[in-house]
């Protein structure tokens, strides 16, 4: 167990700062959802419905609420890994008051990630209950969304914590949001299927984890999903993550080990 | 000391508020790649929601004639986009001013009075917002989603008195924060508005009721300004709509200006 300690002690402190903030941050997760599939998926999903009949023949609505979870843990992993980490290693310097006690950078990288999990974990299962009141995924499969899209968001957070490990000030963030996060947001299946982009942009946009996730999370709540389509787009997510971690730590090991 | 001591209770027309925009020229010299990439996510909202969202949506009925999804969904991109950028300016980045650089308890020592500081803020976010709506317009033209050449034009005077309504509502909100937390009771407000005001779908969805109180709310009349403009369907409502937003944008001027000499002339 003394391996876990120092990880929880990480994840303890995050939890203590959010406790004074918890309250509008869980706001905006249940509202979100809320507005955005009453909107997308029922005023919007009317006209879809009325002129094509659905997308991939389910309606517009049971199409759009698992993408969106994917792709709002997606968001949050993202976010997550920027900031709120730069600010400890560089503007509040927390990781060097925390490197004075026997937790290791090994520790920190671990518990941070743990801290992501628990707040896209948060994320999902409001996104999961709203759905849920909206009548979509009424099936015990449909639970996986939650596992599902945290991990969508994991393949963004540890890579661009390690991007995070690398900078000395905050513009490459604005960037990171502007040139990958929203563009995927927008084109990488969420709204509409992937067939309907250009041929080139199809294949860029299956070489991202968002697609897969997004595929993952649809498929496991509308229950269409083969076992081969069902372990590529896990392992693809998961190569993602687990290449972003190693990178992180070595990273985060250059800047912080003196 | 005097000049702090002396209190006057009503209003000044500012004057100098040029000084506190070239002060934010000044500012951003070195991080105007900030400012340009910022016009690339209308954009980005424009292709993946007009079109490819639009291929399951072939038309949409709008005040009698029936336009495609992209021409109905552009100019509310585009009334969105003055939005988002007069309120993140005048909020997000005038708390920072505000509470942490304390950048106006430096400009009031000077003859720069805090009507013209705040008259220079909304100025500068209305800059800001006009180079991103001619952006938007020129892409819009080359798409063929504006159906005259005057609608352009139009169009981009009318995402300035947004912009400015925009502006003034946010730096008056962003005299009651206190701490950033405050900004996700903006969130809060704007996303149900971006979501809601005849954005991706005609309000006749809605029961009467519904349509009544969205109608009055500032983004639909921003909406349906700009969209009357680009369609081409000119009537007398558009007026409506510019009364309204003038107005919106001289209260929370009076409001801002009246709560920052409160603040700062202590």
């Amino acid at each position: 167990m003394a391996l876990m300690a120092g990880t929880i002690h990480v994840v303890e402190y995050n939890a203590l700062v959010f406790r004074r903030i918890w309250r509008g941050s869980i706001a905006v997760s249940f509202f979100t959802p809320l507005f955005f599939l009453a909107a997308m998926g029922i005023g919007l999903g009317s006209l879809v419905n009325r002129s094509s009949g659905g997308v991939n023949g389910v309606p517009y609505l049971d199409f759009l609420a698992p993408g969106l979870i994917a792709a709002a843990c997606m968001q949050t992993g993202a976010v997550e890994a920027t900031y709120p980490i730069l600010a400890k290693i560089m503007w509040d310097k927390t990781y060097e008051a925390v490197l004075a006690t026997p937790v290791t950078i090994a520790d920190l990288l671990r518990g941070e990630v743990v801290w992501n999990t628990i707040r896209m974990c948060i994320v999902a299962t409001m996104f999961w209950v709203v759905m849920f009141l909206f009548g979509v995924g009424h099936s015990l499969e449909a639970l996986l969304a939650i596992p599902a899209s945290i991990l969508t968001g994991l393949a963004f957070a540890t890579p661009i914590m390690a991007f995070t490990a690398t900078r000395r000030n905050d513009s490459g963030f604005a960037a990171i949001n502007r040139f990958i996060i929203i563009p995927l947001y927008l084109l990488g299946g969420t709204f509409f299927p992937i067939a309907k982009l250009p041929l080139a942009l199809q294949a860029v946009a299956w070489a991202t984890p968002l697609a897969h996730g997004v595929a993952l999370t649809r498929g496991v709540v509308l229950g269409n999903l083969t076992s081969t389509e069902a372990v590529m787009h896990v392992l693809v997510p998961l190569a993602y993550f687990v290449a972003g971690l190693l990178i992180a730590r070595a990273l985060l090991l250059k800047r912080l080990a003196k | 000391m005097s000049v702090l001591t002396h209190r006057r209770t009503s209003l000044r027309v500012p004057t100098r508020s040029m000084h506190m925009v070239e002060r934010n020229v000044m500012a951003y010299r070195h991080n105007w790649i900030v400012i340009v990439s910022g016009f690339f996510e209308p954009v980005l909202y424009l292709l993946g929601i007009g079109f490819g969202l639009g291929s399951l949506v072939p038309a949409v009925s709008t005040g009698g004639h029936t336009v495609s999804y992209a021409v109905f969904v552009a100019p509310a991109l585009m009334a969105t986009s003055a939005m988002n950028g007069a309120v993140y300016e005048s909020t997000s980045n005038f708390f920072y001013k505000l509470r942490y650089a304390k950048t106006f308890e430096a400009v009031i020592q000077t003859p720069v009075g805090v009507e013209d500081a705040a008259m220079g803020e909304v100025i500068w976010a209305v800059i800001r917002g006009c180079l991103y709506s001619i952006g938007f317009v020129v892409i819009m033209q080359a798409l063929g989603l504006i159906a005259s050449p005057w609608g352009s034009v139009l169009s981009v005077l009318a995402a300035l008195l947004i912009g400015f309504a925009f502006a003034a509502l946010g730096t008056a909100i962003t005299t009651f924060m206190r701490q950033w937390q405050d900004h996700e009771i903006v969130t809060l407000a704007l996303q149900p508005m971006f979501l809601f005001s005849a954005t991706f779908f005609p309000i006749s969805v809605y029961p009467p009721v519904l349509q009544a109180f969205v109608e009055v709310t500032p983004l639909y009349r921003s909406i349906h300004l700009i969209r009357g403009l680009t369609t081409g369907q000119i009537d007398a409502g558009l007026l409506v709509d510019v009364l309204y937003l003038v107005l919106l944008g001289l209260v929370g001027l009076a409001v801002a200006s009246l709560r920052l000499r409160r603040r700062l002339l202590k």
